[in-house]
């Protein structure tokens, strides 16, 4: 039966270039000299170092343990020394510098102690989450999403369909289908392994679907092939879709194969979905099944600016100009040097930032590969962009606010919708960088954000402090009142002892009982005093007749 | 009869909607934020007193009560704009008086000149310092609102207000700047480049 699929709004057909990368299998790049490991190779929170400068680090080591819960470890993808933890430059649009780990390699690739084996068929979800957890596992396709945070299961959402995004619709990029089609086992393996997790307890299994694009011919046979051999329920389903751009975009591959539309501002799991890279399956089965954890990653290294583009499963942290250099680049062609493909990726400034979890392509491109844009000019509201864009938003009503920093308005127009997938920017005839204006608007939305909880936060900060100010004023105020208050009592009953005593002797009974009371303590105690008086002049005369003597001799010297 | 008759029957009917309309004032009544607060909000809660008031939220009132609205400046054009938005007044530039719009900054302590005599502590108002007398203080950098209200109080003068740095994490994309080259812009539209077509792909 052939599965239903969908359409959704839009989208391009750009040039696709893919078979310049797939004419040779996947290659090991070599150990090089020197890895490069950023603390934050993710999104969240960075990951935090738990080496020092000068320990040495075995193969699959940890060396750096997530730090909250939206985080992910990082471990040694080779033996060696650690000698450096500093800034260093990043693979980022920025340019900037990152907390970075360096390790000096050995050449030995000799093993730490490695993950126990977990029997996956058997093993508990939760077990099977750690396992993912502490391996370090990040979404692979480019945006870096912490995987065991996309795969915990909430109580509200109960997940339905696993959809597995092979999709792999931008142009040049060719990683996933490389290694669909030289490692479909650990791909259909890895699946097994999520559906394993996802599934609830008396529920049915989850349904999995693999979106791929018709384009992969190749990959769709062996999965296929694969599935036969190792799916004896069949849970899992290869779904052919149309070659379209950006059919790789989480929502628009919910939408083709499901016909579900993800919320605005929800998550796939709202509709009962969860969705994943192809490649972070594959990464999946080799923490469960192997207990290795993620220190490598397949990388398309294409663009006509190198003699030999192929795909290289490249240990994380290796410079990209080593890489480079072993794929032959000839530095007078090159003219951009891009992280990602050429839709959605940007320009490396640098050639020595370091390859890291979410990189899937480095491309190449010469001058007429990929030109320098035209100048932008005024836009003519031709509509081109809403024909294209995927997210049916209107892209030239949010060029407006974006470019007049009318914020508000642009999210009125959903502008958080927006995938950035640069569909509006290739169809407009007017050479606008649209996308680029949406990144900005984006970005200073954010920024905004953060400012107002901030302010927010500092205005709380501000008043506790007020009112903890106010409240020890008022403390001190009170106790001094107190203070107050019994030194003006204790004069007062003086006052009135006084008064008791000398009216006790005059008229007696006419007194206030306090009065009375008081002059009797008083009498008492003069008395007590005598008594006390009279009976320690005793015993020192019984006890010490000559210290008597002596103190009389002292009192008569007096 | 029948004038009164009418008269009487469009009397009854206004009873019963100003009855009804009457319910629906108290019943359905809008709670709105207090003017105050709203100003509040736009400003930016440095609380450094820059204004000439003792907090943001006295100058909040103040300006509820026709006080200028261009006297914080750290808030900068931004809020200025967004107070005149909110209050339907005319935008004014920042009133130079109170001080100028700059970078945000954050305080540090140079912490070996420290000594400990809790005066930044005192004069901090969001309680962003940390220390205890005749020990070292520290900024906690997450809290300081870069008042500068720190540096005054310091008798030895170990207090620096620097620029916080854009680190990746909050770097975002600038807007695009027109292409320098005014004349490269002069082209139509059917000048532009045509895409390249890919022989690979073609073949």
């Amino acid at each position: 039966m052939k599965q239903k699929i969908w359409d959704f709004h839009g989208g391009i057909h750009p040039p696709e270039n893919k078979l310049i990368s797939t004419q040779s299998p996947i290659e090991k790049a070599p150990i090089p000299s020197k890895l490069i490991l950023p603390l934050q190779q993710h999104a969240g929170q960075p990951a935090n170092p738990v080496v020092q400068v000068g320990d040495s680090v075995l193969k699959g080591q940890l060396i750096a343990e997530a730090s909250g819960y939206v985080s992910a470890a990082v471990h040694a993808p080779t033996s060696g020394t650690v000698v450096d933890i500093g800034q260093r430059n990043i693979p980022h649009p920025s340019g900037l510098t990152g907390l970075c780990l360096v390790i000096e390699t050995d050449q030995l690739d000799q093993w730490g102690e490695r993950l126990p084996a977990i029997d996956y068929e058997k093993a508990e979800p939760a077990e099977l989450l750690q396992r993912i957890r502490d391996a370090g596992i990040t979404g692979l396709g480019g945006a870096g999403f912490p995987t065991s945070v996309k795969l915990n299961p909430s109580m509200e959402n109960t997940i339905v369909t696993l959809i597995i995004n092979a999709a792999e619709c931008e142009p040049y990029i060719t990683a996933d289908d490389m290694l669909m089609r030289e490692k479909a086992e650990e791909v259909i393996k890895g699946i097994q392994i999520i559906a394993q997790m996802l599934m609830p307890v008396e529920c049915l299994p989850v349904e999995c679907l693999i979106g791929i694009e018709d384009n992969k011919q190749e990959a769709i046979e062996i999965l296929k092939k694969t599935i036969q051999q190792l799916d004896a329920e069949h849970q899992i389903k290869v779904v052919s879709i149309p070659t379209k751009y950006p059919s790789g975009g989480e929502k628009q591959l919910i939408q083709i194969l499901t016909g579900k539309e993800v919320p605005n501002g929800g998550i796939p799991a709202d509709v009962g979905i969860v969705c994943q890279n192809v490649g972070t399956t594959s990464a999946i089965y080799r923490a469960v099944a192997l207990g290795e954890p993620l220190i490598s990653r397949i990388t398309t290294f294409t663009g006509k600016a190198l003699a030999t583009p192929k795909n290289l499963e490249v240990l994380l942290g290796t410079p990209i100009q080593d890489l480079l250099n072993d794929c032959g680049l000839s530095e007078e062609k090159l003219s951009r040097l891009i992280m990602g493909g050429p839709m959605m990726g940007f320009t490396l400034t640098d050639l020595n930032a370091p390859i890291i979890k979410s990189t899937n392509c480095i491309l190449a491109s010469t001058a007429d590969e990929i030109p320098v844009p035209p100048p932008e000019q005024a836009c003519i509201r031709c509509g081109m962009c809403a024909e294209a864009c995927p997210a049916t938003l209107l892209p030239q009503q949010l060029l407006w606010y974006s470019k007049t920093k009318d914020f508000d308005k642009a999210l009125k127009y959903n502008l958080l919708d927006c995938i950035e997938c640069g569909a509006c920017s290739y169809v407009c005839p007017s050479n606008i960088p649209l996308v680029q204006y949406f990144r900005f608007a984006k970005g200073e939305i954010r920024a905004q954000e953060l400012e107002h909880s901030r302010s927010e936060r500092a205005r709380q900060r501000f008043e506790s402090r007020q009112q903890r100010l106010d409240n020890e004023a008022a403390e001190k105020e009170a106790k001094r009142q107190a203070r107050a208050k019994a030194a003006a009592d204790k004069q007062k009953k003086m006052r009135s002892a006084q008064e008791g005593f000398d009216a006790g002797t005059a008229e007696k009974h006419t007194e206030a009982d306090t009065a009375d009371d008081k002059a009797a303590v008083i009498q008492a105690a003069l008395a007590r005093v005598q008594a006390k008086k009279e009976k320690q002049k005793l015993e020192t005369q019984v006890e010490t007749p000559i210290a008597e003597s002596v103190v009389n001799d002292n009192n008569k010297g007096d | 009869m029948n004038v009164l008759s009418a008269i009487l029957i469009l009397l009854a009917l206004a009873l019963i909607f100003g009855a009804v309309l009457g319910f629906a004032a108290i019943q359905f009544k809008v709670e709105e934020d207090p003017i105050v607060d709203q100003i509040d909000n736009l400003l930016p809660q440095t609380q450094c007193g820059q204004c000439g008031y003792p907090g943001c939220r006295p100058y909040a009132d103040a300006i509820a009560n026709g006080e200028a609205i261009n006297k914080c400046p750290p808030g900068g054009e931004s809020t200025i704009h967004s107070l005149a938005d909110l209050l339907g007044r005319e935008f004014v530039p920042l009133d130079e008086e109170h001080g100028e719009e700059k970078a945000k900054t954050v305080a540090y302590i140079r912490e070996d000149e420290c000594i400990g005599c809790t005066k930044c502590i005192q004069a901090c108002p969001v309680d962003a310092i940390l220390g205890a007398a005749k020990l070292m203080h520290t900024v906690i950098v997450d809290e300081c609102t870069g008042c500068d209200l720190c540096v005054e109080p310091c008798p030895v003068d170990c207090i620096d207000m620097v620029p916080l740095e854009k680190t990746a994490k909050d770097w975002y994309w600038q807007i695009p700047t027109p292409d320098a080259n005014k004349a490269q812009t002069t082209i139509i539209a059917t000048d532009r480049p045509k895409p390249s077509v890919d022989e690979d792909e073609a073949a």
